[in-house]
């Protein structure tokens, strides 16, 4: 008798992390008349929608809405959730995301009575206990970076640059009559850059960098004109290093009454060791969701603060808050400002799971940064022997090789990212920055252990060695996940970005 | 430090392998001039414990004790225990944006029905993974309209809650979209007459809300035929979602920008919530945010992926259509989780409770000597009550029965003084509602 054999192409598979059950969608899961929430009654007497609205406002119920029970919702998720690599699970190496470790208190502070329950408009009188959050937690910003105020109200990095660049506006419009027509941002810059200058309503012009990867000063300073409303920079760089020349930068820019911006992505390799307003930035944006520690929570939410020099608080967005008499409270009166960035004044919960961070650590989240960069430069030392370093100079907190030498081989970066998962590891950064073709992006941040970094080293040279030994198996990877490759050219060419219920049978 | 998985003796040995005597060898790259010789000036290091006690003291400075009659944008609605149990699983909570497909199928899935969801609600045919609020997504949304159609005004309704309002004007001031206002009448409603007016053939979009800040629902089939003879767009703004269970969804919107608030987020003092984008098919390739779209892997297995990738920043940078980088994903899965715990009749069930709740409160205050609703139109849970004397000075009594009051219309709209903004919805018991009417009852019957 012949036994079955199963082949590797077979649709269940037992695989090492992940629970491959054939979870279906929940409406392909849902059956009518099944619930899972039950309201408490009603203590008032019953209007009838039609009654109540009029025939043309009332409704239907809505075709194809979900119709489980709780276990299944519970149930559904929970397999949903396996299928996720998360940082609970081990590293993830991304460049620039700063995938640190989601302490547990953050989550349970955000969610207490009379912090998660407040509502925007209620009295400041009994708002004090939220109102101090914020004002402890601007207290902090501004201490680590070295600027002299701020706003907390964007709601993620890319809200923080364009409401630095409107502050940037409204501060040239006031002083100088109009607000210039171009911003500098270097061609390692993220996207985020170049597509919020044009919201801004300003045009971009590219900064090239030099042989090291830095700003190329000399460029710099033909390229400074009048026109020149700013420059936006990350510092240290998307490659990892300390913009050497960021003062200089900083002065040229101001000589020319042009000012200075910071994406503040990369301030996991600065917090307690240098601050980016003793280095010429006149405002910058934080990413709550990347130095600070609130979950990345699969895409969002975070928080983007926008931190100041004196000049530009003038045009800070409203509401600002005002302490009068020991009594806190948020003003919308600000004769110059900006305007509102978004309705009820930020991303609140984001806010106070950053403090949280912050209070953990107090004046040691130096050793934070300190170890981010430790770790960045142990994995570059025990690495740059089996691939590509374009560029020699010093890493912080992360570091950047190519794909140069697998290359050769047909291997290229999003191939070994692909045999990363699995070895277990969530990919590092691939293809980014622009300058380096065929970049690999890895930055570990403080919260892995010696040990995790040196399996994350151990896959990355096994990798390398696959790479020249047995490169199919590498160009075909991950091998080991729920689904392999997923066609995403077809995915674009016939978009399917929603379910809809089968038409019924005639 | 708890957070810190390095001993000091591992310290030693990294910095061996690395090479340097010591950490502040690798901090030299940065000019001497700026390298900190003092640590920073911050609150003390703070054990778990005492960070619960930080935010425990402040928790019980804030509203903790009181009703509150508040809504305009930010709703209290049931919230199971659930969802959270469930976004708090790491995999979920922990997890990164889902570019590496492979490993992130369960947000991507999640996505994927939300988008479902979200289309199901709003009566659109396809929608975003979510934006940052209502507010900036209804700014994104006239931006949307203003590529679609090339052209660069707008009429925008005053009823248009006028927090949302303010942040479109900061974002559109610089980009040369010229803003023309339509006042409402005593329905509430936007003056459909006023309107049509202002429609020329420069207008990309007509913005409505609905129910808007008055709580009033708008005639959607009236208002996109309206905009529809002019080649406008139709972008209709929502801010309270339950809405949808019971009000017909406004299907003749060209982009609908919904606040998923409602539906399993709880306030926390403006935010995080999860602003949605909704459009028609045709649309989708000027849609900002991320989207998920199924497909198959090499074994036909199917999957889902971000896709149309070509419209955000990481790619088109200068040309994407917006500069959103990080959603508000978690609580988008919030968001999904709960609209599947509530179901199809659950939805329908908690819009009736609201309908009713509202409705009882406004006849309890009709009761009161002097005091009516200010408008005629239509309402969900949302209602405007005009008062024979201030509503700061009512709301200033109604505090010491520790009842928060309704949100005084005066302070957005000069006109409307004496007028408050009551929201009440299934959480709000019978007996508050009548203790809320005896005591304005009892403060009004007072000489000033």
């Amino acid at each position: 008798m012949k036994t079955e054999e199963i082949k590797p192409t077979d649709r269940i598979k037992t695989v090492g992390r992940h629970i491959s059950r054939n979870e279906g969608l929940i409406f392909e899961e849902s059956a009518p008349g099944k619930r899972a929430f039950e309201l408490p009654p009603l203590d008032v007497p019953a209007v009838d929608p039609r009654t109540a609205l009029g025939a043309d406002f009332v409704r239907d119920s809505i075709e194809g809405f979900p119709e489980v029970s709780e276990i299944e919702v519970v149930r559904h998720f929970t397999r949903l959730s396996t299928w996720n690599y998360a940082i609970d699970l081990g590293m993830y190496p991304l460049g620039s995301c700063t995938m640190k470790y989601n302490p547990r208190v953050n989550e349970f502070v955000a969610r207490l009575e009379g912090i998660a329950t407040e509502h925007p408009y209620q009295p400041q009188e009994l708002s004090q206990g939220c109102l101090k959050i914020l004002q402890l937690l601007m207290n902090c910003l501004t201490e680590i970076t070295g600027m002299d105020s701020g706003t907390l109200e964007p709601a993620a990095g890319a809200q923080g640059e364009l409401t630095g660049l409107l502050l940037i506006r409204a501060y040239l419009e006031d002083t100088q009559g109009h607000p210039r027509k171009v911003v500098l941002i270097p061609d390692s810059a993220h996207g985020t850059n170049p597509a919020t200058a044009v919201i801004a309503g300003y045009d971009v012009q590219n900064v090239p960098s030099d042989e090291r990867g830095q700003i190329d000063i000399a460029r710099l300073k033909e390229i400074v004109n009048g026109d020149v409303a700013a420059m936006m920079v990350t510092n240290p760089s998307t490659l990892g290093v300390f913009e050497q020349n960021i003062a200089e930068a900083a002065h040229i820019l101001h000589e020319h009454g042009a000012l200075l911006y910071m994406d503040g992505a990369n301030m996991n390799a600065l917090a307690g060791v240098a601050r980016p307003g003793d280095f010429g930035v006149d405002v910058m944006h934080l990413n709550l969701h990347k130095t600070f520690s609130t979950p990345h929570g699969g895409g969002g939410p975070g928080a983007g603060p926008v931190m100041v020099k004196q000049l530009l608080e003038p045009y800070l967005p409203i509401p600002v808050l005002l302490e009068k008499n020991g009594q806190l409270s948020l003003e919308n009166r600000k004769p110059k400002t900006i305007g509102r960035v978004r309705a009820f004044g930020g991303n609140f919960g984001v806010l106070v799971r950053a403090l949280a961070y912050t209070l953990a650590y107090g004046p040691g989240i130096r050793q934070a940064t300190e170890d981010a960069v430790l770790n960045a430069n142990y994995i570059r030392k025990k690495l740059e022997d089996v691939f590509d370093l374009p560029f020699n100079s010093p890493s912080m907190h992360e570091v950047v090789f190519s794909d140069a030498r697998q290359k050769k081989n047909g291997v290229n970066t999003m191939d070994i990212a692909k045999r990363l998962i699995d070895y277990g590891f969530h990919p590092y950064t691939t293809a980014f920055p622009l300058i380096v073709p065929g970049a690999m992006m890895i930055e570990p941040t403080e919260s892995e252990s010696k040990q995790e970094c040196d399996l994350f080293v151990e896959a990355m040279r096994s990798i390398a060695e696959e790479a020249a030994t047995d490169p199919e198996l590498v160009k075909h990877a991950p091998h080991s996940t729920k689904v392999g490759r997923l066609d995403e050219v077809g995915a674009a060419r016939k978009p399917v970005l929603r379910w809809k219920p089968k038409p019924k049978a005639l | 430090m708890r957070y810190l998985p390095k001993s000091t003796s591992e310290r030693r040995e990294m910095l061996d392998a690395v090479g340097v005597p010591s950490i502040e060898t690798l901090f030299e790259s940065i000019p001497e001039q700026f390298r900190l010789k003092a640590p920073l000036n911050l609150p003390a290091a703070m054990s778990e414990q005492e960070i619960i006690e930080y935010f425990r003291a402040r928790s019980s400075e804030n509203s903790v004790g009181y009703t509150s009659f508040l809504g305009a944008g930010v709703y209290n609605h049931l919230r199971s225990v659930v969802t959270d149990a469930l976004i708090q699983r790491g995999e979920f909570l922990t997890s990164y944006t889902p570019y590496q497909a492979e490993i992130s199928q369960g947000t991507l899935q999640a996505i994927f029905e939300f988008q479902t969801l979200m289309c199901q609600l709003t009566g659109m045919e396809v929608a975003n993974a979510s934006m940052w609020d209502g507010s900036t997504a209804t700014t994104e949304a006239v931006l949307m309209a203003e590529r679609l159609t090339g052209r660069h005004r707008v009429v925008v309704a005053r009823s248009l809650h006028p927090e949302y309002r303010q942040v479109l004007d900061t974002y559109t001031r610089n980009l040369g979209l010229r803003i023309d206002e339509i006042g409402f009448t005593g329905s509430g409603q936007v003056d459909a007459t006023r309107l049509e007016n202002a429609l020329t053939s420069e207008t990309a979009a007509v913005v409505v809300q609905s129910p808007n800040f008055f709580g009033v629902l708008e005639q959607m089939p009236s208002l996109a035929a309206l905009a529809h003879a002019k080649g406008a767009l139709l972008v209709v703004s929502i801010s309270e979602g339950v809405s949808l269970g019971a009000v017909r969804p406004p299907a003749e919107a060209d982009i609908v920008a919904m606040e998923g608030q409602s539906f399993g987020l709880a306030p926390s003092y403006g935010g995080p919530y999860a602003g949605v984008i909704a459009t028609r098919d045709k649309f989708v390739r000027q849609m900002p945010g991320r989207l998920a779209g199924e497909t198959v892997d090499g074994n036909g297995k199917r999957g889902y992926v971000l896709t149309l990738a070509t419209r955000e920043q990481h790619i088109r940078r200068e040309k994407a259509t917006s500069n959103i980088c990080t959603n508000q994903a978690l609580c988008a899965l919030a968001v999904n989780i709960h609209l599947c715990l509530l179901g199809k009749e659950g939805l329908k069930e908690l819009a009736a409770q609201n309908l009713a709740k509202a409705r009882f409160a406004l006849d309890a205050l009709e009761k009161i000597r002097g005091v009516r609703r200010a408008f005629t139109g239509p309402f969900f849970n949302e209602f405007v009550v005009e008062f024979p004397r201030s509503v700061k000075m009512i709301n200033a009594e109604l505090l010491k029965h520790k009842i928060i009051g309704p949100l005084p219309v005066g302070s957005y709209f000069s006109e409307l003084t004496k007028r408050g903004l009551f929201c009440v919805t299934e959480t709000m018991s019978r007996a508050e509602i009548e203790r809320m009417a005896a005591a304005i009852r009892d403060i009004l019957s007072k000489p000033i």
